[in-house]
């Protein structure tokens, strides 16, 4: 089940907890990786970890042009795209009444417009190919909404609208388009918190403790499968019960 | 027939898979072809990597038919 071997995928923000989970599983099952992230050092980390099949493609999801180029160079490095995992994600939080443009418009850039142009600039490869897996890393609060970040909602929502509408126009190339939706999930982010606020967290979740990366990343693992060739415009939502969607 | 014309009909012949005769100067790749609007992105990339040419998407939409592809093409190549 869930054989890789001989695909290629290209993760954004792989120097982050998640991101480098989705690397792990998505390479422990065959694949070639691209390790994309702003910040090359754990980037270096993590393919010196994982060895062959690994390539580092450092990218900042700011920089438009940088965007534009990272498909290709993802395909020079590895041959083509097989798997795309947009995973990047940056917020900006502060009460709505406060927001500046600035702060909305960051969040949107990186979260929404890099992953459209990053699954824009691999599907030419994937028709081709007659195969292609996207996987596209939303929230819970995309769906649910959260007091200081409506920023980060809007575009975690436009994920899921935007990957439901290319996963209609591509699925007759058996191409899947589907998002994956995580709750609180134990990474640096999360560590800062004291433990007060963890438990506070923890009792609104059914399962009463915060995910683990490795969880997100069996999720993506399936999508990216060939055993998930039927699912499409789906969200997968891992997040212990806290909203049951 | 001119080579440019011969290799557009064979790349709609292939994608396609219509008759050979089927495909005429005045041909609609959707009306007459039975092309979806995915295939006329793919047969625009189809003629791009054959001709070794760019078709920006705003002239993409401007090929309907065989004759308008072919029209274009050779004017670009």
């Amino acid at each position: 089940m869930f054989d890789l071997t001989g695909k290629t995928a290209l993760i954004t923000g792989a120097s982050g907890g998640i991101g480098g989970a989705i690397a792990k599983a998505l390479h422990g099952a065959g694949a070639t990786v691209g390790l994309s992230g702003t910040r090359t050092e754990p980037l270096e980390a993590l393919a010196a970890e994982l060895g062959e099949r690994a390539h580092v493609l450092p990218c900042n999801l700011s920089d438009a042009e940088a965007v534009a180029e990272l498909p290709k160079q993802a395909a020079e490095a590895m041959g083509g795209v097989d798997i795309l995992v947009n995973n990047a994600g940056i917020t900006r939080d502060n009460l709505f009444m406060r927001m500046s443009d600035e702060e909305w418009q960051q969040v949107l850039d990186v979260n929404l417009t890099a992953t459209f142009k990053l699954c824009k600039g691999v599907l030419r490869g994937m028709m081709k190919a007659r195969w292609g897996r996207i996987v596209n890393i939303s929230s819970v609060v995309g769906a649910t909404g959260n007091p200081g970040q409506g920023n980060y909602a809007a575009s975690k929502a436009g994920v899921i609208g935007m990957s439901k509408s290319l996963a209609y126009e591509v699925a007759s190339r058996g191409i899947t388009v589907n998002a994956v939706a995580p709750g609180f999930i134990a990474t640096a982010m999360t560590d800062k918190l004291t433990d007060e606020q963890k438990s506070k967290i923890n009792a609104q979740i059914p399962a009463g403790r915060m995910g683990q990366p490795d969880e997100i990343a069996a999720a993506v693992l399936y999508l990216a499968s060939p055993e998930a060739a039927y699912v499409t415009g789906a969200t997968l939502h891992v997040n212990g019960g806290m909203a049951m969607l | 027939m001119s080579d440019v014309a011969d290799r557009v009909k064979k790349i709609v012949v292939e994608h396609l898979g219509v008759e050979e005769d089927k495909v005429t100067e005045s041909a609609s790749f959707i009306d007459d072809l039975g092309a979806d609007s995915l295939d006329t992105v793919e047969l625009v990339m189809a003629f791009e990597e054959e001709f070794g040419i760019e078709i920006p998407d705003d002239a993409a939409e401007t090929i309907q038919t065989f004759g308008d592809a072919v029209k274009f093409i050779t004017e670009a190549s």
